[in-house]
């Protein structure tokens, strides 16, 4: 494998909530102690519900906000402090997409214009040159110079998408966060916009942070599967093996709620209860309230991420190998 | 089976730009019927504009038939009477699906005083034995609640319980799972089927997600812009859609096991219903459109005993999907 | 619940606190009272002996501290014109004044909501169009304008209603005619926009899927939300009873709290001006109080939250 392009170590971040103008605040647990390593050209899916903290992750990866505790390195240096000339040049190299084309658009410029936006901030070539460059840029995304002079109005959901990937991809990014890039799009828009990026990937030889629900969209794309819970993660190996054999009862859980044409839902695991709250965080193992195998451990000891042998790591009292190491 | 609804060349328009281009499509007592297609196809307008739920600019033509009288034109208050009575619905967005300033106790004791002829404190224990059917726990306190102190997973859960209350015969769900997590909409689809197999309830389940119709309807009918173009059973549909459009669904659809491959992707977007194309509404999407696609809208014919597709490439596409090569 | 109100009502008084310091700080801005009372002809000692007789030359804070006591006391000055004190001057006008604006107002909301209701109920008619015209220029025709229209029309032309004074009922009419029309205007296209926003909302769509008949979708259903956006303007012109009438109150010569602040402004009878305005705004904190209680009493999502706003 080569070197990694990105590691996170241990990083948490939670935030004061207050309930209301006097209320006490109460420390809510976005992300707690994640660790990650993104290899270069490498796609590293991130799973969740909402309240898991995979947003929270990607913003702090990607240091638009910084973590409290740990530390993420990019190409083996650690994040420069928000808005010094070496974190521009930093932020330079990686970009973010989200889930809302037109919010990330402004719908009062032609899009083309902000394509060329990062070229124009970080004076990347020459105007003739940054032309030239937006229109490559358009036919990278499979989209013509006629869609650069449309207004975001005027655009397709899909189209939108497209716009923001080239805007990302301008300054040459080596490392891209997509936090939810095609849940806004219907089924056969997202294919073109899946299949982009995966073609976009492999010919610019980028590195991927995909976030999303959607286990079919992030297995698509991934190598390597991160599903967190709660601000954890509980479990993590390769795309492949994650889906077909999940460990973890909450990824089994997720594997099992995920609907498939051609089969019918006899066997599926239900899980009952509510998506957690992050501000009313469970002792012990965060799932245990939920899950169907939980036993009195798991109510009182948090369980470590652990190898269960190959590249799969599991935080569960009750899959082999990470209870005996856990023990030790 | 007796025929529970039948709808028969329904169309919409919103200020004269049509939106739905006559749907005929029939319903059996009991049945689970799958309505699939993306955004803009038309399907929740179908049973919106069937049960007169849709705003006043909008025309509706056509004929619904509820145990074969015409519930459409029919006078308001045996519109009243049908809805929640006979044909009960539930929505995609929980958090708004609920009058936020009234109780939970207001909003269920209202449908059953409506469809139901019970009186006073018996209004109140069906009001309970509802929401304990429905799993919300400690039902006689959370009566008194108002709809922000729930999650979104209970809410879609009181709307299931609201739209019992009248025992109807058919529940439409209109992508009742679209705006919840993965682990509750697992536990929402649970509970309808379950809630349809104790009361032999019919239900419409509208979505997006092929999955998710998939699994949990005997039959679906696939729709875009504003029409049919295949109705089949669950297993086949999916095991073998004929409809190149539908054909194209499912290819987009990532896999969650086996091999990787590159998905099929349906070039194009869906065409802007004021500028339709002439003929088939797919055809300049479609990768086996020939001259003839672009003349007429092909009409939805039987290929089969209970399947039937809208496209006269049908055997050339199902051709193309066993491998053989086309012509 | 509880807090939501109390926090309420801190905010309140609050608000007071701001506005009596203001009125005392723009008062001090203004000049030094001795010198403004007795003229910069005043031999220094007697102007001495007046700043230390009414505590001018206290530090700042303990003239605040005092200010504030007078004020709590309802101390607020004389009249320099006859001598009064300013506060009873005021008071004696406040029935002229509610005696237009109470009816004013009852017209008002019996107009305005009404209207705009049936117009958000029917869109796009022939009686929305004319209810919307009237409400444009209902609130585009400044209120002096109505008023002399008013008088032209009913006092000069046709002679059936005196165009000035306060002899007799008769001559409230065109008064209370002018504040209503207008105020019926502006309520009447808030009702109409609230209710057109709450019929819009899926849960008008889900009562009306479970076979609610539609006049009570509307009473039951979209009523009790719409009132929550109307209770704020109608919560402005409880504020407005006491001084919405000063350009009415002038052109009828109406003996009210308006055409007071009017004359008092013109002689610069300061304390009047003062009483008068401190009257304003605890009138006006006091209506966005009684808002704030019908929020929390209409929209159960406030009660729970409760400082969230």
């Amino acid at each position: 494998m080569s070197p990694p392009l990105v590691e996170v170590s241990a990083i948490s971040r939670s935030y004061a909530m207050r309930s209301g103008m006097f209320g006490r605040s109460t420390a809510v647990h976005a992300v707690d102690g994640v660790s990650l390593t993104i290899a270069k050209g490498e796609t590293l899916g991130l799973v969740g519900e909402s309240g898991s903290g995979k947003s929270t992750t990607g913003r702090i990866v990607l240091g638009l906000e910084p973590p409290d505790k740990g530390e993420v390195r990019f190409q083996g240096k650690p994040m420069a402090a928000a808005g010094t000339a070496a974190w521009r040049a930093q932020r330079a190299r990686m970009q973010m997409i989200f889930q809302d084309p037109l919010g990330a658009l402004d719908r009062r410029l032609p899009v083309a214009t902000q394509i060329r936006e990062p070229l124009d901030i970080h004076g990347l070539g020459t105007p003739a040159e940054r032309e030239d460059r937006v229109r490559e840029l358009l036919r990278a995304v499979e989209l013509t110079p006629a869609h650069g002079a449309r207004y975001p109005g005027a655009l397709s959901g899909g189209q939108r998408q497209r716009i923001v990937l080239a805007r990302a991809l301008a300054t040459k990014p080596d490392f891209l966060v997509c936090d939810e890039p095609v849940s806004a799009l219907d089924v056969s828009i997202q294919a073109q916009v899946v299949n982009l990026l995966a073609g976009l990937q492999a010919q610019l030889g980028l590195t991927l942070l995909f976030i999303s629900h959607d286990l079919r969209v992030v297995r698509q794309i991934s190598n390597v599967v991160a599903v967190m819970y709660l601000g954890r993660i509980v479990e993590i190996g390769s795309a492949d093996d994650l889906f077909a054999r999940p460990e973890h009862p909450y990824t089994q859980a997720l594997v099992s709620a995920s609907p498939a044409p051609g089969r019918r839902s006899a066997g599926r695991i239900v899980l009952s209860g509510d998506p957690p709250n992050p501000a009313a965080r469970p002792s012990g193992c965060a799932f245990h309230p939920r899950c169907p195998r939980a036993i009195a451990r798991c109510a009182s000891e948090v369980p470590a991420l652990a190898a269960v042998g190959g590249n799969r790591q599991v935080a569960c009292h009750l899959v082999a190998g990470a209870a005996t190491r856990d023990a030790a | 089976m007796p025929q529970l609804v039948s709808i028969a060349g329904l169309s919409v328009a919103f200020s004269g730009v049509p939106v739905l281009r006559g749907v005929d499509l029939t319903l059996e007592k009991g049945e689970a019927l799958g309505l699939v297609g993306e955004s803009g196809s038309g399907k929740s307008v179908t049973w919106l504009g069937a049960l007169g739920l849709l705003p006043r600019h909008a025309q509706v033509s056509g004929s619904v038939r509820l145990e074969g009288r015409e519930i459409l034109g029919a006078s308001a208050a045996e519109l009243d009477r049908v809805r929640g009575g006979r044909i009960a619905m539930i929505f995609q967005d929980p958090a708004s699906a609920l009058n936020p300033v009234l109780t939970i106790r207001k909003q269920l004791c209202e449908a059953l005083a409506l469809h139901r002829d019970l009186q006073g404190n018996a209004v109140k224990a069906e009001a309970r034995r509802l929401l304990d059917l429905v799993g919300i726990p400690d039902a006689a306190r959370r009566l008194e609640a108002y709809p922000h102190e729930f999650s979104g997973g209970q809410v879609q859960r009181i709307m299931i319980a609201m739209a019992l209350a009248g025992n109807p015969d058919l529940l439409i769900a209109d992508e009742p799972t679209t705006a919840l997590d993965a682990t509750i909409q697992a536990q929402i689809l649970e509970l309808l089927s379950t809630v349809r197999r104790e009361l032999g309830m019919a239900m419409v389940l509208i979505s997006h997600d092929l999955g998710v119709v998939a699994e949990n309807c005997d039959r679906v009918a696939v729709m875009y812009a504003g029409r049919i173009v295949e109705q089949a059973p669950s297993n086949q549909l999916f095991a073998d859609p004929v409809h190149p459009y539908a054909q194209g669904l499912i290819g987009a659809l990532p896999p969650l096991d086996g091999p990787r491959r590159r998905l099929v992707a349906i070039p194009g977007t869906v065409p802007d219903p004021a500028h339709m194309p002439s003929g088939c509404a797919f055809a300049p999407r479609c990768t086996l459109a020939a001259e003839p696609c672009g003349l007429a809208a092909p009409s939805l014919a039987p290929i089969a005993a209970d399947r039937s597709v809208a496209c006269i490439r049908a055997e050339a596409s199902r051709r193309a999907l066993l491998g053989v090569a086309a012509e | 619940m509880g807090r939501y109100f109390a926090i309420r009502i801190g905010r309140a008084a609050l608000t007071i606190v701001l506005v009596v310091t203001f009125a005392f700080v723009v008062l001090r801005l203004s000049g030094d009272p001795a010198l403004m009372i007795l003229g910069p002809e005043a031999p220094p000692e007697v102007l001495a002996a007046f700043r230390k007789a009414w505590g001018l030359d206290d530090p700042i804070w303990f003239q605040y501290l005092d200010y504030f006591g007078a004020i709590a006391k309802g101390e607020l000055g004389r009249s320099m014109r006859d001598g009064r004190p300013a506060i009873e001057l005021v008071l004696e006008r406040i029935p002229a004044t509610l005696a237009l604006t109470l009816p004013a107002f009852f017209f008002k909301v019996a107009l305005g909501v009404p209207a705009g209701i049936y117009a958000a109920l029917h869109r796009g008619s022939a009686i929305d169009r004319a209810v919307m015209m009237t409400a444009v220029a209902g609130f585009t025709v400044p209120s002096f304008v109505l008023a002399l229209l008013l008088v032209l029309v009913f006092a000069v032309q046709l002679g059936w209603l005196p165009s000035g004074g306060q002899d007799s009922w008769r001559h409230a009419i065109l008064p209370i005619a002018t504040l209503s029309l207008g105020g019926a205007a502006v309520l009447a296209r808030f009702t109409r926009s609230a209710m057109l926003e709450v019929l819009g909302q899926p849960y008008i769509r889900t009562a009306s899927a479970k076979g609610v008949p539609w006049r009570r979708v509307v009473t039951s259903h979209a009523l009790p939300n719409a009132a929550i956006p109307t209770v704020t303007i109608l919560g402005f012109m409880v504020g407005t009873l006491i001084a919405g009438a000063v350009v009415v109150e002038s052109v009828f010569a109406w003996p009210g709290v308006g055409r007071l602040l009017v004359v008092a402004v013109a002689n610069r009878d300061l304390a009047v001006v003062q009483c008068i305005l401190l009257l304003v705004a605890m009138t006006m904190v006091t209506s966005n109080l009684i808002v704030d209680f019908l929020y929390g009493f209409l929209d159960p999502r406030l009660r729970s939250k409760g400082a969230h706003a």
